[in-house]
């Protein structure tokens, strides 16, 4: 019906950064001199800048297109035990200058903390190994618009129920940060990340569904095929058609590997500094106790090359280390700052910004062979909502999935809960699947829970 | 013509005056094909200060100031931004974000102000509504005051924000609208522990205010004594039921279900693209009799009103379900232009980096006849629920969730035993023609709502009296 948008600009979008590695290096220098002469006893000044590219297609057409480009210059100044913090993403000689004075004065009216203070200079990083991080897309728009044509068609290509759609994006984003302190560390590097994804609606006797598929990764060569995501995301959405409540029962239940990375996500915030010293966890003093089956190890690989979470260094310039979390089901650490740590009379553990690309060591079966290892159950791809509380473990969300028995998908499900609580459900793994999402931070497998109550009619 | 305010802080640092602001305009919207847009200004401050251990140990100030440039032409946006506002990097944005239209002839457009029709907040900065001090003393009150209710609090972590955002749209048009929004809110969060057993509970509040507020009504106070309530009913707790039941929510914060079931379904840009559940079904019999729900921007104060929305369109009184029938969306210009309607003022950004899209102000019922207590009489086996945390949608099934942090069994009428937190899950279409009785007691919630779409966080507000909902499936780990 109507012609292909008439693009304009056949110039590769913009992966250069505007700004030089020594500019943003000099800005942090700056903002640590200016805080120094103020009277700071320390202080920490992290500059970013990111320029990216958003492109969505739907119904073939391009719908939108967005040029990003940001940047934050945030300071920490410590004086004595107090400190004040400030930002601004505003990089004028004046902002600057207004910044760091905020931070100063702001810390002249806060309260003398015991625990303040910045890691020792022993914990931080001094070489560093280079991990790959940083591949930028020379992605033109007319290209960029073509891989999201040939992904959302392919889903309407693939499934006749299709009749409509979200669209197609790509995105494409290129950042480089500095982080610098007064103790003399400095340290910075650049990375991309790159994604296809793509949302279809589709109907069916008693109504609709919509379902998606994506694809993440550092390198664009490491993408998926349009074509498959375009189709994966058709077959998902399709799938769901007929969804059917189930009486309330008890019952096993498998998460999907994109679900079950949410219960190791809810595992890491509970071991996180913030969690044990706040008194806010269900594993609350749970080092060396044995939360999972003995046959589970779940490990923090912050260095692995083009990891989605990896980092050489940690929000505090403290170098970070692959290491296990969990070993033999028991918990072996918390994930700290140097913050946590003092208060918590431990050592940093270099989680300045969180943990980085924890892993769930992978069982031996696929996805087919953990639904025949449950057997009879629910199969969960889909949570939604928070129902999580994390003082206490107790778990209650809604769910959509599958009914399955006898290890075979018999049909979708919708409008259900599933509940109990996670000290529990994580003792009631049974198995972790061999087919692991590798699309985040958190990679796992499917995991299959002994037992959960499941809510319907 | 321009609100000094915004002359100060958004176009004299960068050197811009009504000749610059015409010829951006002419650049930008001047080329053939372009349906409208914007340029839109914001400089923002932000600050926070949070107590733990008893003792104020952080606090944080941020500014943000950029613009961002929309081009709107058919079904098609072009978007660029930039955090400097200098003449050339907003030409450059402009070219940018013009990447979607017909190369022309740039013409000029003139700049007209327009001035918003109310004044729902005073625009004084909150960050300067009390003193430093004054604002650890406020949290210091707050710690003790909850540490005092009771012996087994462990743990109190308190937090003040406030922030002031100037605003000015230039639309395409030439019409130039400015707004100056303040925003305040505070937090109380409380462990408690028992034998072992440890709950928490959490309070708060605020609006388009200063910080006086939360003193000159003793608020401060109020939601510290509130938090500790709460954790200590949840120390009394026992499994929630799990299946279909009668369902009675009280009154105000629970309103998140009509954010949730119907609120998201009715944005117009779901609408136009069909995506929605109720898409198409304006005029039909969505909810019981003597329902009607609003979505109202110009109420004073709340932390969902807005003097004018994000594209500079007054935002409005808009009826989206009146007596049980649904009568309209809620549209920003690009999605009313498309369904051949007009905008009703819900057109929001988060900032100038994001695409404004049809979003939420304060959205609740209207009170009905019945006596609360006189409603949960009429239950003889249920559950209660007073207080929630968050909740989500799938707009396409209709599917929705809200979480419960504080309900009670309802039995033989009484209310009885607390129960842990579950997750309440239904059907946004159907859950509203289940509602049996409606409350005398409509109550908007205390300003502690942000609402989340496609990665945008915006401050809501929400509002219900007590309902009675006969059949919601309820996500507790007893089965019956």
């Amino acid at each position: 019906m109507s012609q292909r948008p008439a693009v304009e600009t056949p110039e590769a979008a913009a992966q250069a950064l505007s700004h030089s590695p020594e500019s943003l290096r000099a800005r942090v220098q700056q903002a640590l001199e200016e805080a120094k002469k103020r009277g700071a006893s320390d202080a920490q000044v992290v500059v970013s800048h990111s320029v990216g590219l958003d492109l969505g297609v739907r119904k073939g057409e391009i719908e939108t297109l967005e040029h990003e480009r940001d940047q934050n210059l945030s300071l920490i100044a410590h004086f004595g035990q107090s400190k004040g913090a400030a930002s601004t993403t505003d990089f004028s000689e004046q902002a600057l200058l207004d910044t760091v004075e905020a931070a100063c004065r702001i810390a002249r009216y806060t309260e003398p903390d015991p625990y303040a203070g910045m890691p020792s200079i022993a914990f931080k990083a001094v070489d560093w190994e280079d991990l790959d991080l940083d591949h930028p897309w020379e992605l033109s728009i007319a290209q960029a618009t073509e891989l999201a044509q040939r992904t959302e068609q392919a889903g309407f290509d693939a499934e006749s129920r299709i009749e409509n759609s979200e669209g197609a994006s790509v995105n494409t984003r290129r950042a480089m940060a500095f982080l610098g302190d007064t103790q003399g560390f400095m340290g910075g590097y650049r990375s991309t990340r790159h994604s296809l994804s793509c949302a279809l609606v589709a109907r069916g006797d008693d109504g609709m569904q919509r379902d998606y598929a994506y694809s993440v990764s550092r390198r664009a060569a490491d993408l998926g095929i349009p074509e498959d995501i375009g189709r994966e995301a058709a077959e998902r959405t399709v799938r769901r058609l007929g969804g059917e409540k189930l009486s309330t029962r008890s019952c096993p239940v498998l998460f999907a590997p994109e679900m079950a990375r949410t219960l190791i996500g809810s595992f890491t915030r509970a071991i996180s500094g913030p969690a044990q010293f706040r008194e806010s966890s269900f594993l609350l003093n749970a080092l060396d106790e044995r939360i999972f089956p003995e046959w589970m190890r779940i490990e923090e690989r912050p260095l692995t090359p083009r990891g989605l979470g990896s980092a050489p260094f940690d929000g505090e310039g403290v170098q970070t280390r692959n290491r296990p979390l969990v070993d033999r089901g028991v918990l072996r650490s918390y994930t700290l700052d140097s913050y946590a740590a003092r208060r918590l009379g431990r050592e940093t553990t270099g989680n300045a910004g969180g943990a980085r690309n924890v892993t769930v060591r992978p069982g031996t079966l696929d996805a087919p062979g953990m639904l025949r290892e449950m057997g009879t159950g629910l199969l969960v791809t889909e949570l939604i909502g928070q129902g999580v509380n994390p003082v206490t473990g107790d778990y209650s969300r809604g769910a959509a999935g599958f009914w399955v028995e006898n290890g075979e998908i018999v049909h979708p499900v919708e409008e259900i809960t599933i509940a109990g609580n996670l000290r529990d459900m994580f003792r009631a793994i049974v198995a972790t699947g061999s087919d692991v999402d590798y699309r985040g931070n958190i990679r796992t497998g499917s995991i299959l829970i002994e037992s959960m109550t499941v809510a319907g009619e | 013509m321009i609100d000094n305010l915004a002359r100060q802080t958004l176009l004299d640092p960068a050197g811009l005056g009504e000749s610059e602001l015409s010829r951006l305009l002419g650049t930008t919207f001047g080329r053939e094909g372009v349906d409208g847009g914007d340029c839109y200004f914001q400089f923002a401050c932000q600050e926070g200060w949070s107590l733990e251990d008893g003792i104020v140990k952080s606090a944080s100030f941020n500014i943000e100031r950029g613009a961002g440039i929309r081009v709107v032409r058919g079904e098609q946006t072009g978007f660029a931004y930039s955090d400097d506002l200098a003449m050339p990097a907003l030409l450059e944005a402009a070219g940018t974000a013009c990447s979607i239209a017909r190369a022309g002839q740039s013409g000029s457009v003139a700049v007209q102000g327009r001035t918003p029709a109310r004044e729902l907040y005073v625009p004084d900065n909150p960050i300067d509504s009390l003193g430093e001090q004054e604002k650890i003393d406020l949290l210091k009150e707050v710690d003790a005051e909850a540490r005092a209710a009771d012996p087994r609090v462990t743990q109190v972590m308190c937090s003040l924000a406030g922030s002031r955002e100037v605003v000015m749209v230039l639309n395409a048009r030439g019409e130039l609208t400015t707004d100056v929004r303040p925003l305040v809110r505070l937090n109380v969060q409380v462990i408690v522990e028992q034998g072992g057993r440890r709950e928490s509970g959490s309070s708060g509040g605020g609006g388009r205010f200063g910080y006086r507020h939360f003193r000159e009504h003793g608020q401060a106070a109020a939601h510290a004594r509130e938090a500790v309530r709460q954790a200590l009913v949840n120390l009394e707790a026992v499994d929630a039921p799990a299946g279909s039941m009668k369902v009675v929510l009280g009154p105000g914060w629970p309103g998140v279900l009509l954010h949730e079931a119907i609120g998201h379904g009715l944005e117009g840009d779901f609408n136009r693209k069909g995506t929605s559940a109720f898409a198409g079904r304006i005029g039909e019999r969505v909810a019981a009799e003597g329902i009607t729900i609003v979505d109202d921007g110009t109420l004073a104060e709340r932390r969902g009103s807005l003097n004018v929305d994000d594209e500079g369109n007054p935002t409005e009184e808009t009826v989206l379900i009146e007596d049980g029938i649904l009568r309209g969306y809620m549209q920003d210009e690009l999605n009313a232009r498309l369904s051949g309607t007009q905008t009703t003022g819900n057109g929001r950004r988060e900032s100038y980096a994001h695409l404004p899209m049809p979003r939420m102000t304060n959205t609740y019922m209207l009170g009905g006849n019945a006596d609360p207590e006189e409603i949960i009489g009429s239950v003889e086996d249920g559950l209660y629920a007073v207080n929630f945390g968050g909740g989500q949608v799938d707009i396409t099934s209709g599917k929705f969730v809200f979480s419960a942090s504080e309900a009670y069994l309802i039995e033989n009428g009484k209310v009885t035993r607390p129960v842990k937190g579950a997750t309440l899950i239904g059907n946004g279409p159907d859950v509203l023609t289940r509602v049996s009785m409606v409350g005398n007691d409509m109550q908007l919630d205390p300003g502690v709502g942000t609402c989340g779409k496609e990665g945008q966080g915006v401050p809501v507000g929400v509002g219900q009296p007590t309902l009675r909902i006969d059949g919601m499936t309820v996500g507790g780990t007893r089965a019956a």
